[in-house]
């Protein structure tokens, strides 16, 4: 591959922002246009990279096997003091685990520039660093070096507080310092078990033994050193601790029990665009990294602690469930559905399988498209009402009928209604954690969720759209057109999906095929070396 | 015809109704008429789906399949191939329940044209009806367990929207979500059940697990958990059929329109669940029967004490056709299958005839529904009153009817299966059933239809309903005669139905598993196509004519005891109710089943619900605030003692090094001989120290 399709994908917007911040503050319109031109051609690019993508290769923990694969030596110094060399690849790639969240990235971040038009205060601050945002969550999605991933990771940080902190409600400073130092944790963490790793990895480079960030690298038993402190052949390593609270740190971001308590005020907090990048993208970052860093750097622990991920996911699911359904606040409950339903993506992860985790990676996918909707449509009625509290409607449908047709749509996708994208994932999770006999009992009481999803989302559809019209809004306006662009694209993703999802999970198949696998046997190797 | 043309009508059959759906929907708000294209195509539909019956019945004595690959994820490391195939099955059982569907379907459809005209959401109403019988045909064509649950679901959430098509009303939107609550309870059952059989047999085509488990293949190798997936499937028919204890969504359900109440919870939705555990019949061990039994005789008797008192013309029949289900439940649970399927399709035909009559009637008296302000309707409404009367004779078991036929059926299968194992309470309570349906139906009649006019000024504005709407109930009462079933109206034994195209089930469970007289024998299999064994076959024979004889005593006294209260006025109803007032508020209230429900489930779960949001917020969210707060306390702290100690002791040391310096300022003279001096001083006494070394 020539054409450096990873970097245009994640630095494009960087080009977009240099030149917003070069534009005049009245240009209003034209700064807006060219966010929605740059995301529109992530989306194109997006489609390009799918249609070149091959679905056979497996990808995981090899190189060769990783498609549109872009590496560089980034940082190269060869005297540091006491280290020696520090060396740091710029290195990119993509298999059947990061492209559906590439699409995904693209296509929520789409919608939300879309969302977007309706920003009124300081345009050109807000749309420089919603491009800052784009990139830094591309940019987490393809790497394939650690200390990349992790520039990547802190990149998001910074946008999104001022992007929540200033542009947010009432209570937005609040949320936005809770947001960043409860984040900020799980970077330490993060960053912790990063430089452990590094002390832990040799690989070859021009014949010498250097220490290295490369993740694939540490997915290869022959490149760790006998000694390193997260070395599976050091007999005292701290391998368990390390993947804890490297698990935290991803934990928080899901967001799971119970480092949960950030999503809601962010939420609730955040402009409705900022929302549906933060449900629709940033959650499945954890989960993502999970699958990414965890799993297959350390697969003899993962093994170790998947009835407790399990069960942590069956808590998300019901925990996130009930919540839900105590709010009254309508932006709150989609905020408490998406800890739900992210505890399907664990549960699914926990099976260790290939349709659990299958199931896992097009739940995470279905889950931005559902809630980046569901998001919208609180939007749409906080744009008109300035309210969410779910007691003030009732009736919606009788004003706003073809919005409460897309409403009814978003919300049975999210009930996990066959024939809507929902199913197929959730059905997936189920059918593989079902077949591993240590989370069996663990998946029986998950199913749970399917009903307390069912009562809080159509309690919350009755209290809103169905009923006698509130009188307040005997004038309300149906979509118009700038709506309609963000409902329909979503709204066919869900259907067709739901239909037909085989495209999505062959997708992804080979990649997860050789997950399983390789963790699988990794695991016994690393069993056998007695190393826990 | 061949079989690839009878596939490709199925699939015509199966989607025109989508079609309907999406046009009607999408086109709806622009043309006025689109609601003819629905009409049309659901025309088109029947007309495939008689076809379809005619020559599957007539030409094809094997069961046709067509499948394709849905999705195929191939060979995966940990568990084996993976690929999940959808598809359509056509055997007698499916065609047959194909065109009782459409049929109900289509005469629903031209019965709304009507009765539906001049509401605000007519185009709507037409879309969601063809949404629900796309979803009600998937039911009916598929041929594995996976679409099955797919469709069961969409049956689900059309029934949602037609039930609250009418969300105006608070009720109508509650009714709505309690129905579909209700039935994902059961639903949750049948997924688990999915689960198992899926995680045993990597396949969810009934034709595989069927042909894995008469191989001896059984999930976690236990039988038991064959009964229990068995039992858990059935789970999902308990909420769809509406059987106890899952049966109070069906009665709210009277809120939506009453033509859809014909459609979903007389004929199609409801009679979902007896068609699943048709389909499965069998791999359900001896013990999932039995339980199955006994779940439809609850359902049987409960709802129908119920519709002794209940006073809303629809209520009354929304009891009455959980009874009914409850017996074709109890049907297949004692192994009557024939006889149950039988019930299905009579019952769907006269309990549709039985709901848009009762529409007719409220549509003829402007929206009203309870019985107490009717009567005398008779002579106003002529057309109304016979279809309802012929109905209602053949859902009490009267001679000369369909209801006669099958009911009798499954009133001898409960016999036999007595006889054979010692249960008795299923016959007893079927004959008790018997005649309190008889009892109840025929009060509705004669309320309804006989006696003075309760309401004067209402009675004067009566009138017939238009043609459009009696044509319907005309079609759906002469299919309530027995002539369409069989020549012998008192023996179905001997009709096309039953010995020609409804034949014995195929059973799959291990034989340890089964009821003695479900083993078969050598002679059953040429001999009767719709018996398991000679033992059943002698059992059923010999309870054949007591169990008639005694089910039309039971009728004829239910029919007598009501003329008896309401028509000769011999009994003084009121009197009776003052006596026995504990037993008729307990009839009256439907047993508390809601009210139980509402202060246990509902409630505890909101309850819950809140205790678990004031917990994050207070607890598990209190503890981020506390420990940001503790956080800040402690840096304030960390502020001050920087402030006084650190700074204080730099300020000390800088005070101190400042007064170090005053003292040593009065050596600095300025003089070089005195610093000279000094130096030399220094050098002697750093001599003399290192010398010491």
């Amino acid at each position: 591959m020539d054409f450096p399709i990873l970097t245009f994908l994640t630095f494009l917007p960087i080009l977009g922002m240099v030149i917003i911040m070069a534009m005049r503050k009245e240009q209003v319109t034209a700064i807006k246009s060219l966010t929605l031109v740059i995301t529109g051609i992530q989306v194109l690019l997006a489609i390009i990279l799918l249609a070149n993508y091959d679905s056979s290769l497996g990808g995981v923990y090899e190189q060769a096997s990783f498609q549109f694969v872009e590496k560089f030596r980034w940082i190269d110094i060869d005297n540091f003091s006491w280290i020696g060399k520090i060396k740091v690849d710029y290195f990119l790639g993509v298999d059947g685990i990061s492209v559906p969240l590439v699409l995904l990235t693209t296509i929520v971040t789409f919608v939300a520039a879309i969302s977007s038009w309706t920003i009124s205060s300081s345009i050109k601050g807000y749309f420089s660093l919603f491009l800052l945002l784009d990139t830094g969550m591309m940019g987490v999605f393809v790497s394939l070096d650690f200390f990349l991933f992790f520039i990547f990771w802190e990149l998001m940080l910074l946008p999104m507080y001022f992007l929540i902190g200033i542009w947010g409600g009432p209570r937005r400073e609040y949320a936005a310092i809770k947001f960043f130092l409860y984040t900020l944790l799980g970077s330490i963490f993060l960053l912790i078990v990063m430089i452990g790793l590094y002390f832990s990895t040799q690989e070859t480079i021009d014949g010498t033994k250097t220490f290295t960030f490369n993740l694939l690298a540490m997915m290869n038993a022959d490149n760790f050193t006998s000694d390193g402190i997260l070395s599976p052949l050091n007999p005292n390593n701290l391998r368990m601790i390390a993947y804890i609270a490297l698990f935290a740190g991803f934990a928080i971001k899901i967001p799971m029990f119970p480092f949960h308590t950030w999503l809601p005020d962010a939420h609730v907090e955040a402009p409705t665009p900022i929302s549906v990048i933060l449900a629709g993208i940033l959650l499945k970052m954890g989960t993502y990294a999970i699958l990414r860093i965890s799993f297959p750097v350390f697969p003899e622990i993962t093994k170790q602690l998947v009835w407790y991920i399990a069960l942590f996911g069956m808590v998300n699911i019901i925990y996130g469930a009930f919540c839900a359904m105590a709010q009254r606040d309508f932006k709150k409950l989609i905020a408490y559905s998406s800890v739900s339903h992210m505890g399907y993506v664990l549960l699914g992860m926990a099976a260790l399988n290939t349709m659990g985790i299958s199931g896992a990676i097009f739940q995470m996918f279905n889950h931005g498209i559902i809630t980046s909707a569901l998001f919208i449509i609180v939007g749409v009625i906080y744009d008109r009402t300035h309210t969410r509290m779910l007691d003030d409607f009732g009736g919606l449908g009788v004003k706003m009928p073809v919005y409460t047709g897309f409403v009814t749509v978003a919300f049975f996708a999210a009930i996990g209604l066959p024939g809507l994208n929902g199913f197929i994932s959730e059905a997936f999770v189920f059918l593989g954690a079902f077949g591993v006999s240590l989370i069996r009992l663990i998946t029986v009481i998950s199913t749970l969720g399917i009903l307390l999803g069912a009562g809080y989302m159509l309690w919350t559809l009755q209290r809103v759209y169905l009923g006698k019209l509130n009188e307040k809004w005997a004038d309300l306006k149906d979509l118009d057109l700038r709506e309609y662009a963000m409902f329909v694209p979503l709204s066919i993703i869900m259907i067709f999906f739901g239909v037909y999802p085989a495209p999505m999970l062959n997708l992804m198949n080979s990649s997860v095929n050789t997950m399983v696998q390789f963790l699988d046997e990794v695991r016994v190797f690393y069993t056998s070396l007695g190393s826990f | 015809m061949t079989e690839s043309l009878m596939i490709n009508i199925a699939i015509a059959v199966l989607f025109l109704p989508l079609l309907g759906f999406v046009v009607t929907l999408l086109l709806g708000s622009k043309v006025k008429q689109i609601y003819l294209f629905e009409n049309i195509i659901l025309i088109f539909s029947l007309i495939g789906a008689i076809i379809l019956a005619f020559f599957k019945l007539s030409s094809f004595d094997n069961t046709i399949t067509a499948e394709f690959v849905w999705i195929d994820l191939g060979n995966t490391p940990l568990m084996g191939d993976i690929k999940i195939t959808l598809g359509i099955i056509l055997d007698n059982i499916s065609v047959l329940m194909i065109v009782v569907v459409m049929l109900i379907s289509s005469l629903v459809h031209i019965f709304s044209i009507e009765y539906m005209r001049g509401d605000p959401r007519y185009n709507r109403y037409f879309a969601y009806l063809g949404l629900f019988t796309f979803s009600m045909s998937g039911i009916v064509f598929t041929h594995n367990i996976l679409m099955m649950y797919i469709f069961w679901e969409l049956v689900g959430v059309s029934s949602y929207l037609l039930i609250g098509f009418w969300f105006e009303k608070k009720s109508a939107s509650d009714a709505a979500k309690k129905a579909f609550i209700v039935n994902r309870i059961g639903d949750i059952g049948m997924f688990i059940g999915i689960l198992i059989l899926y995680t045993t047999y990597h396949t969810f085509t009934l034709e595989e697990i069927f042909s894995q488990i008469s191989q001896g293949v059984l999930p976690f190798n236990n039988d038991a958990w064959l009964t229990i997936a068995g039992i858990l499937l059935f789970a999902g028919a308990i909420g769809k059929s509406a059987q106890v204890p899952l049966h109070v969504w069906l009665p709210d359900a009277m809120e939506g329109p009453t033509p859809v109440s014909a459609l979903i919870h007389a004929a199609t939705m409801v009679a979902a669940g007896v068609y699943l555990v048709v389909r499965i019949f069998g791999i359900f061990t001896a013990d999932a029967m039995l339980f199955i039994a006994f779940i439809g005789a609850l359902s049987a008797l409960i709802p129908a004490t119920i519709a002794l008192t209940q006073n809303d013309i629809k209520r009354v029949l929304a009891y009455s056709t959980v009874s009914q289900l409850g017996y074709m439940i109890m049907a297949l649970g004692v192994g009557a299958y024939a006889f149950a399927f039988f019930h299905l399709i009579t019952h769907a035909f006269f309990k549709a005839c039985l709901f848009l009559g009762s529409g007719s009637v409220i549509h003829g008296m402007h929206h009203e529904q309870d019985i107490r302000n009717m009567g005398g309707l008779k002579n106003k409404m002529p057309l109304t009153y016979y279809t309802f009367l012929i109905s209602s004779l053949a859902i009490s078991g009267v001679p000369l009817t369909s209801g006669f036929l099958s009911k009798d059926g499954i009133l001898a299968g409960s016999f036999a299966f007595a006889n054979l194992t010692g249960h008795w309470l299923f016959p007893l309570v079927g004959f008790f059933v018997a005649m309190l349906t008889a009892f109840y139906m025929f009060r509705l009649v004669l309320l309804t239809f006989h006696g003075e006019p309760k309401d004067r000024e209402k009675y004067e504005h009566v009138h017939e309903s238009k043609f459009i709407m009696t044509i319907p109930l005309v079609i759906l009462a002469v299919l309530s005669f027995f002539f369409w079933y069989t020549p012998n109206p008192i023996d179905p034994g001997k009709g096309w139905v039953l010995s020609e195209w409804i034949t014995a089930p195929e059973l799959y469970t291990p034989e340890n598993t089964r009821y003695e007289f479900m083993i078969p024998d050598e002679v059953v299999a040429v001999d009767s196509k719709v018996m398991f064994s000679k033992m059943y076959d002698e059992a059923m024979h010999t309870a054949h004519y007591p169990a008639m004889i005694l089910s039309l005593i039971m009728a004829g006294a239910g029919i007598l005891l009501a003329f008896m209260f309401y028509y000769w006025n011999k009994v003084n109803v009121s009197e009776l109710v003052e006596k026995y007032k504990k037993l008729y508020n307990w009839s009256m209230n439907k047993w508390y089943f809601d009210e139980f429900y509402d202060k246990t489930f509902v409630a505890g779960t909101l309850a819950l619900s809140r205790f678990l949001g004031k917990f994050d917020l207070k607890i598990i969210d209190g503890i981020v605030d506390g420990s940001a707060y503790i956080t800040k306390g402690f840096s304030f702290f960390i502020g001050k003692f920087d402030n006084v100690v650190i700074d204080g002791l730099v300020n000390f040391f800088a005070y101190l090094s400042g007064f170090i310096g005053l003292i040593f300022r009065r050596f600095q003279t300025g003089r070089v001989q005195t610093y000279l001096v000094f130096v030399l001083v220094s050098l002697v006494i750093l001599l003399f120290i290192f010398k010491s070394f």
